[in-house]
């Protein structure tokens, strides 16, 4: 049902939007900070990589750079909020806005292709492997040492501050955490890996456009709230291997459905699946718990 | 040693709601105290820890803690030498972290906070001990997630949270009201015994003028923003709840009329 070259495609999308789950957890579960300049930094990552590649940078000196221009658009929002007290929700959406401007002036045009430049991928294209698989094992290496980085961090004591400013800021002030600090590191760090997110998406898909940001929100949400369903998130190692799974899940499924032909949808449904799965996810634990519910009371 | 000098604080200043919360406080606790502070709803206890804690900066006065002038910094530079249990059994914890998690988190009350590992193997034989120094068994459940415990437990662990580091001041507020009389009386037995230990200095504000009188060492009314009277020692010995009313109602010339201060 689903070709080779498709499933493994759904897989590299999937470790791809698995570091957006990342930066979605870390931002909307740990310190409860409803975070959409993603939909910004995204497309910002993918920009600052694509251009600095053309430039002649090297390749992952160029995805750094874009780590670092996804955690200064973080870093914005998240100080709109801190020290302008503007809602966390809005100063995103302006950030977001802003950013939209922001990729336009560093590419200088509307969209930047990278097909024919040297990328990450290029000199993994050299080992023994087909075409399709090479962009997945080097994503399986990036993210897992992203969420080995991440876990590591939320365990030390910094990571335990930010964690405890999410959960109970009152607390955190009294227990001497400077709360606005850790919100702005925090989100700098989400977006930071959103501009990951973008930098390696570009590479892969061989271009950089302004407009594939739209939906990167509900896309890691899908994935974040998909993979929290399947696999509890009582730890923080399980809340990030979570992700992971999620966004692979998420992937996965939508190549199921566009690929089924008996369900009749086309590649443009995308966005109305997206929705419906989401839907689904939000849903589906409230459903489940009540009929379980539902059950033991039947019993008892 | 804290000192609060003519502390003033407007909540809504320049509105049809303006209510003036502190006006003119002032009282000096000494280094080993344990002051009791009572007062009617609206008396300002609350704003006056919050005051202290930093959680609302005052108008007008002066906080010193220890020779540092705190009056305009922020709560989480104050709280190395501000510890604080809070009324509600919830606020003082992070339900979704594990026992031994929060206790890292309050070991690190005030310092730098790095990026080592924040649960650490030195750390356990001192959270064990004052956990078991508890008796409810929580020694043997470091790993569990502190919403796993009752409201009682948890004012518990929050006040060993409060001294597992040293302090210039213990901030007690309210810490029992919320729990029923059995664990109310099981938190102040520990309250007390912590601080008679440790040797600490601590205010602690109560709804219970009973409570005021039993515990402590020397006992404060505020009322209307102001403190109208303040005994400790050989006055304070012996006083009983009618006293204090009397007191009251010498001191300001006023009926009490809150209920809750009467029967609690």
């Amino acid at each position: 049902m689903l070709s080779n070259i498709a499933l493994y495609g759904a897989i590299e999308t999937g470790l791809i939007y698995g570091l957006v789950a990342f930066g979605i957890y870390l931002s909307f579960r740990v310190l409860d900070f409803p975070d959409l300049t993603v939909d910004g930094s995204f497309p910002l990552g993918a920009a600052v990589a694509a251009v600095l590649i053309i430039e002649g940078w090297n390749p992952w000196l160029a995805t750094g750079c874009a780590v670092i221009a996804g955690m200064a658009a973080g870093a914005v929002t998240a100080l709109l909020n801190v020290k302008l007290k503007i809602l966390n929700l809005l100063a995103s959406i302006l950030t977001m806005i802003a950013l939209y401007s922001v990729n336009l002036r560093i590419m200088g045009r509307p969209n930047v292709a990278l097909l024919t430049e040297e990328t990450v991928l290029t000199p993994w294209y050299d080992l023994d492997l087909a075409y399709h698989q090479v962009p997945v094992l080097l994503f399986v290496i990036v993210v897992f040492i992203a969420l080995i980085l991440l876990w590591r961090f939320m365990k030390s004591e910094t990571g335990l501050a930010m964690r405890a400013t999410g959960a109970n800021a009152r607390m955190a002030r009294a227990q001497g955490i400077a709360t606005g600090a850790m919100i702005v590191l925090g989100v700098a760090v989400s977006n930071g890996l959103v501009g990951l997110a973008g930098a390696l998406f570009a590479q892969s898909q061989g271009a950089a456009d302004v407009t594939m940001g739209v939906g990167v929100i509900v896309i890691g949400l899908a994935s974040l709230i998909g993979g929290e369903a399947v696999v509890t998130p009582s730890s923080v190692l399980r809340a990030l291997i979570a992700c992971v799974v999620g966004a692979i899940i998420y992937r996965l499924a939508i190549a199921f459905a566009l690929n089924a032909d008996f369900l009749g949808l086309q590649a443009q449904d995308l966005n109305l699946i997206t929705a419906v799965l989401v839907t689904l996810a939000i849903v589906l634990p409230g459903v489940r718990s009540s009929i379980a519910g539902k059950l033991s009371r039947s019993k008892a | 040693m804290i000192s609060a000098t003519d502390l003033r604080l407007t909540f809504g200043k320049g509105t049809p709601l303006e209510n003036p919360a502190l006006k003119g406080m002032s009282l000096t606790v000494n280094q080993g105290e344990f002051v009791t502070v009572i007062g009617s709803n609206g008396a300002g206890k609350s704003t006056f820890l919050n005051a202290l804690a930093g959680e609302v900066l005052v108008d007008s006065g002066q906080i010193i803690v220890d020779n540092l002038d705190v009056t305009k910094l922020p709560t989480h530079k104050r709280a190395g030498r501000v510890a604080r249990v809070f009324q509600d059994p919830l606020a003082g914890t992070c339900e979704g972290l594990t026992i031994e998690e929060n206790l890292a988190l309050a070991i690190k009350r005030g310092q730098r906070r790095g990026l080592t590992s924040a649960v650490k193997r030195q750390y356990m034989e001192k959270f064990k001990d004052s956990l078991s120094s508890l008796n409810l068994g929580l020694e043997k459940r470091l790993g569990d997630k502190m919403g796993l415990l009752s409201g009682g437990q948890r004012q518990a662990v929050s006040l060993l949270m409060a001294s597992l580091t040293p302090s210039s001041i213990l901030l007690l507020d309210e810490h029992t009201a919320a729990l029923d009389p059995k664990t109310a009386a099981f938190v102040l037995e520990l309250t007390t015994k912590i601080i008679e230990e440790q040797k600490l200095t601590a205010l602690m504000v109560t709804h219970s003028m009973k409570q005021a009188l039993e515990v402590g060492s020397r006992t404060v009314m505020l009322h209307q923003g102001q403190v109208v009277f303040d005994i400790e020692g050989k006055d304070r010995e012996g006083l009983e709840v009618k006293d204090l009313l009397g007191l009251f109602e010498k001191q300001r010339g006023l009926e009490v009329d809150d209920d809750s201060l009467l029967l609690g």
